[in-house]
């Protein structure tokens, strides 16, 4: 999994190795500039009684300097290990974002399906940030801290042989006793962010159903339930914490137990005459080098622990592969709007799944117009996305143009079959622009002519900017209605050669509704049109009318016919006529 | 998340941001008023704790140095006899360190409930004003900056009181103890030492300042971003229909480089902070060191010196004042630096207090009049009260006592002029009534005013002339619980919550029994699919309901608006997404549940609305026609073309 994500350092490579390269060079600073003050030191407390001469005051000069020197070195390697380390990882961080949302570009609406939306976009961006700053650490510190006590390790080893042991004993003991709590603690903390997530989900929630709330004078529960939800996040953190905590106190305690045993066989020693006193302080110092590199090494180490979800989660959308890839050899030319079905079944849990279509036989001809009639789950909105090739067919084959759809390349064929999807999406932006996603680099004049068809151009009119008019997230400045017809006028800008509309004009008013069927056929009657509608009345004038029934085809033919021999079809005709009157005919 | 005719943030929209005009200092007091309110105890014992703790390592340290000359030293030139002293000075730090290591522990543990419980009840109290607020609030913010007000902001107050203020009070404390000490040795080398810090305070603070400003560039292109990801990869269904993802991604390459410059920038600069200050500390040695010896060869008795005052030196700098001297300094240095890089996280966490105040701040929706809603049954006496059973009645208060109007459900506009901006009206002019047990349907092309009238009705937005009576009561004198828990709506975007089908359905009625609930269920057909969901009732629903199909989930509002045994129903377009088939399987449930209520129903379809009492329809704001389906069919004007759908023809 680390080795996925590492592939993202790419360009930031140098200055990842260079890092803890540069950071070397300030431990090594650290250890060495306190081991001068003890030169130092030991130049001024030699003098005691004696006075200090001005041989002593050169020394004293001499040592500064070498001291300011290293200073000034550690002082460069500190600042560039910074710069270079937060370079590498806001580098890395957004060549990670980079990737998984080119990779997301590519996954198919299955591969959607399989993470959920709110999934990957908490993959995006909060776990992208906690990896982040776990490099960040990462390549600071880790090579630094083990290199801090190593370094003093071995000065104490210069000093003292014979007392430096101590320090590899408690440093072990330090080592386990942080790991050990840290492991205790990991599986609490991640209950810990799992409260996290519900309390925010339930918030979140609220903000969207705000008005169901409301409606209902919900407030006191929607309070309640989110107090309980604070409630556990509150008590998952203490209880974590509260392990956390113990932590600090027993960092301590081995350093002072360090310290004390430290100065008795110090203090024996230099009774004894085999340690110097300036020895032992040195010896002191470096206790809490070795200690604290241990301490810097162990956190490190339990915060990449911590990040560890984090990195799986990116990874695991970083090896996800598209379950819808572009054939070898694409056909990049759709010669007409011919549609077909061949023994086509369909599973959203693929094969051995329950079918929601099955054994679809039809056949559409180029320039037809095709209502879809179908109760609610009857799978009418599925066996149109199997079209411009959303989902694959299970079983059989969908062809549009005489080829299987599965030939063509991806972009040619969605370009040729414009679907205006039922949970339709707008953009924040400008009308034009949204529009233009239709076509990229249409004309004001096309723009203008798409809404035509669409039956736009009047409110697009009347709006403050016209075709400029702000959009806002998810088109909230506009209407249902407004936004189906402004999604149709997207869908027509491709000037594809099969357009489907997926209960496209649900929130448009009769009239208007028959307004764009009507500038369809007048302008686009070359095009396949599959139709799907509640309302008979957006049908009824269609070539041929396809009735489905739980994933079968029940019937399909002219509404004629239909009236004849399809009794799903009547009984829906009634229902939207009313017991024989006929008002919809009214003319 | 769409609304119908939900209009952009109109001019007097309680938009939050740049009104909260307090100072640093203003919201650091309110802040500590609310850390202090219900943990007091805690906090001032936690904060004994630190002191203690950072006493004890000050201590622990200054005992080194006694250590060594008080009882090595006489031990190795013979001038005391016996381990006996050094083990009991061994024993005595001992115990100093254990009574350290067991404040650090104490005041830890105190400070996880402390700082946890503030920050639930700062959440809490977020939450519950939250709700309280109009509608306007919520149109005029998106959610993205409500809810980094939850995640990012708490988070970043709970950085400051679990880490950045135990720092602040421990470190203060070593620097205090620290700095009486080096005075006792040195008056003089202490001002060299301030000197010095002053000046790297000054550095660190103006590197401090400039990152950030670099840190609030990297929020807002962090924001950019999360809110470019969450449109996009929301949308990126119709993204792929499009073959849009080239483009796609090309923008987002643009926001990702600028949060990747800002975020570069910001930390360089932090991360110098450490360096910077620790380097200076070994600069400041080397001087010291140097005035120090310089001092101590002109022995000037200007060089105050306590300690030297105190053996008897006349003042003068010695040689072992020095060397402890610089000992201390080094301790000096450490928790200075410390505090100096805690300078972020306490500018972050105010911008992040505030940002949770102006949440809280926030006016709230007043609550309506003082008529309430009571059950009531008639006795020989009159009106009287009852705890549950009997009917509905509006209590009024009159003068002392209170006088009882039945609720029936007869609701008037009178010339009703609205706008959601004051200067842009959306209704002009209405007036309309709705006796008790009519159904009145609205109809019109999208954008002719029909959802804001319900809007009205259920007070999400006030009219701004004009007036709504609810069985001859202005709307505004009734408070606004009482009013709405009257009227039962049907959105036409339903919104499901995170629960089972069961609890969905309970939504509307909390004290509904299951057999009610799939009993509303069954008459609005819903029960046949839900049976068929993994769990049956109980299966959990998630994401909004995102595994069921748009008409599945306007049935399970249709069964919650069942459910509640409101004598008002608005019905938005309840049934858009239901196919004719199953709205008329569901008719029957229908009109089971308009029975005997008033209902304003607002719908595309014919067969919805053709058996209304009276039908209105609209257009830009005004009711241009009103009747019944008959006499709007033979009037031949809008409702006419309209539902023939033949005007293209005229």
């Amino acid at each position: 999994m680390f080795k996925t994500l590492a592939k993202c350092v790419r360009q930031y490579k140098t200055r990842t190795l260079l890092t803890p390269i540069v950071m070397t060079g300030e431990a090594a600073m650290e250890i060495l500039i306190p081991f001068m003050m003890t030169k130092l030191i030991g130049v001024i407390e030699s003098a005691q009684g004696t006075g200090l001469t001005s041989g002593d005051f050169r020394r004293i000069a001499v040592f500064g300097a070498i001291m300011f020197g290293m200073a000034c070195l550690s002082l460069l390697c500190g600042i560039l290990g910074g710069k270079l380390a937060s370079e590498a990882s806001a580098g890395f961080a957004a060549n990670l974002r980079e990737d998984l949302y080119r990779k997301i570009q590519t996954y198919s609406f299955e591969n959607v399906d399989k993470f959920s939306t709110s999934s990957l976009i908490t993959r995006l961006t909060t776990d992208v940030s906690t990896v982040q700053n776990a490099f960040m650490m990462l390549i600071r510190m880790l090579v630094r801290a083990p290199l801090l006590f190593v370094f003093a390790a071995i000065m104490s080893f210069v000093i003292s042989p014979s007392i430096a042991w101590i320090f590899l004993v408690s440093a072990t003991l330090l080592g386990l006793l942080v790991v050990l709590i840290m492991r205790k603690v990991q599986p609490n903390f991640r209950e810990m962010f799992k409260k996290y997530d519900k309390l925010n989900s339930v918030a979140q929630e609220n903000l969207t159903g705000i008005r169901v709330v409301k409606s209902y004078v919900l407030e006191e529960e929607e309070i309640k339930k989110y107090r309980k939800a604070t409630q556990d996040a509150y008590d998952y953190s203490v209880r974590a914490e509260k392990i956390m905590v113990a932590m600090m106190p027993t960092v301590q305690i081995v350093m002072y137990a360090t310290m004390l045993i430290l100065l008795a066989v110090g203090g024996v020693g230099i009774i004894g005459g085999s340690l110097e006193i300036a020895e032992l302080t040195g010896l002191i110092s470096y206790s809490t080098q070795i200690l604290s590199g241990i301490m810097m090494a162990a956190s490190v180490l339990s915060f990449v622990a911590m990040a560890k979800p984090a990195v799986d989660r990116i990874a695991e959308v970083l090896v996800e592969e598209s379950t819808i890839e572009n054939p070898v050899s694409p056909v990049t030319e759709v010669v007409d709007g011919s549609v077909e079905f061949d023994r086509v079944s369909f599973s959203y849990a693929g094969e051995g799944g329950a079918r929601v279509l099955e054994d679809v036989r039809l056949r559409i001809e180029s320039g037809e117009t095709v209502g879809v009639i179908g109760g609610t789950g009857s799978a009418k909105s599925t066996l149109v996305s199997l079209i411009p090739r959303l989902y694959d067919a299970t079983e059989g084959c969908v062809k549009v143009g005489g080829r299987d759809v599965r030939e063509y390349d991806l972009e040619t064929l969605r370009n040729a079959v414009a679907v205006v999807l039922q949970k339709n999406v707008l953009f924040s932006g400008s009308i034009a622009e949204n529009l233009r996603w239709g076509k990229e680099d249409a004309t004001q004049e096309e723009i203008e002519f798409a809404a035509r068809q669409a039956c736009a151009d009047e409110f697009i009119e009347r709006l403050p900017d016209g075709y400029g008019y702000d959009l806002g997230q998810g088109g909230v400045n506009v209407s249902g209605g407004q936004k189906q017809r402004l999604c149709i006028a997207r869908a027509l800008l491709k000037r594809p050669k099969v357009l489907i509309l997926d209960d496209s004009t649900s929130a448009v008013d009769m009239k208007t509704d028959a307004k764009i069927r009507d500038s369809l056929r007048k302008y686009a009657p070359e095009v396949t049109k599959l139709i799907i509608a509640q309302r008979i009345s957006s049908v009824r004038d269609a070539d041929r009318i396809l009735v489905l029934d739980a994933g079968r085809v029940s019937a399909f033919g002219t509404h004629d016919e239909l009236m004849e021999t399809s009794e799903i079809y009547r009984s829906v005709y009634e229902s939207q006529n009313g017991g024989g009157e006929s008002d919809a005919d009214a003319e | 998340m769409q609304m119908p005719n939900k209009p952009g943030p109109g001019r007097w929209a309680p938009k939050l941001g740049k009104q909260y005009k307090g100072s640093g200092k203003a919201i650091f007091k309110r802040l500590a008023g609310y850390v202090f309110r219900e943990y007091k105890t805690q906090y001032v014992l936690a904060a004994v704790l630190i002191v203690f703790s950072a006493i004890a390592s000050v201590g622990g340290s200054a005992f080194l140095g006694i250590f060594i000359d008080g009882y090595v030293t006489p031990i190795r030139d013979g001038v005391a006899s016996g381990y006996g002293g050094l083990i009991g000075a061994l024993c005595l730090m001992g115990g100093i360190y254990l009574f350290g290591a067991a404040c650090t522990y104490l005041y830890n543990r105190l400070m996880v409930v402390a700082a946890q419980g503030t920050l639930k009840s700062m959440r809490n109290e977020m939450f519950s004003h939250m709700q309280k607020l109009p509608l306007r609030f919520f149109d005029a913010n998106t959610h993205g900056s409500l809810m980094s007000r939850y995640t990012n902001d708490t988070d970043v107050m709970r950085q400051l009181l679990s880490q950045t203020v135990p720092q602040l009070i421990s470190s203060t404390v070593t620097v205090l103890g620290v700095f009486f000490m080096m005075l006792f040795y040195s008056v003089t080398l202490t001002a060299v030492a301030l000197v010095f810090v002053g000046g790297m305070f000054l550095l660190t603070q103006g590197l401090a300042k400039k990152s950030g400003k670099y840190f609030m560039g990297q929020q807002s292109a962090l924001g950019a971003v999360n809110g470019y990801i969450e449109e996009m990869i929301g949308g990126q269904k119709v993204v792929k229909v499009f073959c849009h993802e080239e483009r796609a991604i090309e923008r987002f390459h643009a926001l990702n480089e600028d949060l990747r410059e800002n975020g570069s920038k910001a930390n360089a600069l932090t991360s110098v902070i450490g360096p910077i200050s620790n380097n200076f500390g070994y600069i400041q040695y080397i001087v010291i060191a140097f005035v120090a010896a310089l001092l101590a060869v002109s022995a000037t008795p200007a060089a105050l010196s306590l300690w030297g005052v105190a053996n008897g030196l006349s003042g003068a700098l010695s040689i072992g004042a020095i060397v402890s001297f610089l000992t201390l300094v080094r301790s000096f240095n450490m928790p200075i630096q410390q505090v100096t890089q805690q300078f972020n996280s306490i500018v972050q966490a105010l911008a992040g207090a505030e940002r949770i105040f102006e949440i809280m701040d926030a006016q709230p929706e007043d609550e309506g009049g003082n008529v309430t809603l009571v059950r009531t049954e008639q006795t020989a006496s009159g009106t009287e009260e009852r705890s549950d059973g009997g009917g509905w009645s509006w209590k009024i208060p009159d003068g002392d006592s209170f006088r009882y109007v039945p609720l029936k459900g007869d609701i008037r506009l009178n010339d009703v002029t609205f706008g959601y901006a004051q200067d842009n009206p959306v209704l002009h002019d209405v007036s309309l009534y709705a006796k008790p047990g009519q159904k009145i349907a609205f109809v019109g092309s999208t954008g002719a005013g029909k959802t804001t009238i319900t809007n009205l009705i259920n007070r999400f937005y006030d009219v701004q002339s004009g007036t709504i009576t609810y069985d001859g009561i202005d709307v505004r004198e009734i408070r606004k619980a009482d009013l709405r828990r009257s009227l039962g709506t049907v959105l036409q975007d339903t919104h499901l919550f995170t629960g089972t089908v069961m609890e969905n359905i309970r939504y509307s009625r909390l004290d509904a029994t299951d057999e009610e609930c799939v009993e509303a269920a069954k008459l609005a057909n819903a029960d046949g699919f839900i049976r068929h969901l993994p769990n049956g009732y109980e299966t959990v629903l998630t994401g909004d309901g995102a595994n069921l199909s748009q008409g599945q989930r306007q049935l399970l509002s249709i069964a919650r608006a069942m459910v509640s045994r409101c004598p008002v129903l608005i019905l938005d377009e309840a049934t858009s997404s239901i196919d004719t088939r199953t709205e008329s399987l569901i008719e029957k449930g229908m009109d089971k549940l308009m029975e005997g209520r008033t209902v304003f129903v607002i719908a595309h379809r014919l067969s919805t609305v053709r058996n209304a009492q009276a039908i209105m329809v609209l257009e830009g704001g005004r009711i241009v026609e009103r009747g019944n389906h008959e006499q709007l069919l033979a009037e031949k004007g809008r409702y006419y073309r309209l539902y023939t759908g033949k005007f293209e023809l005229d």
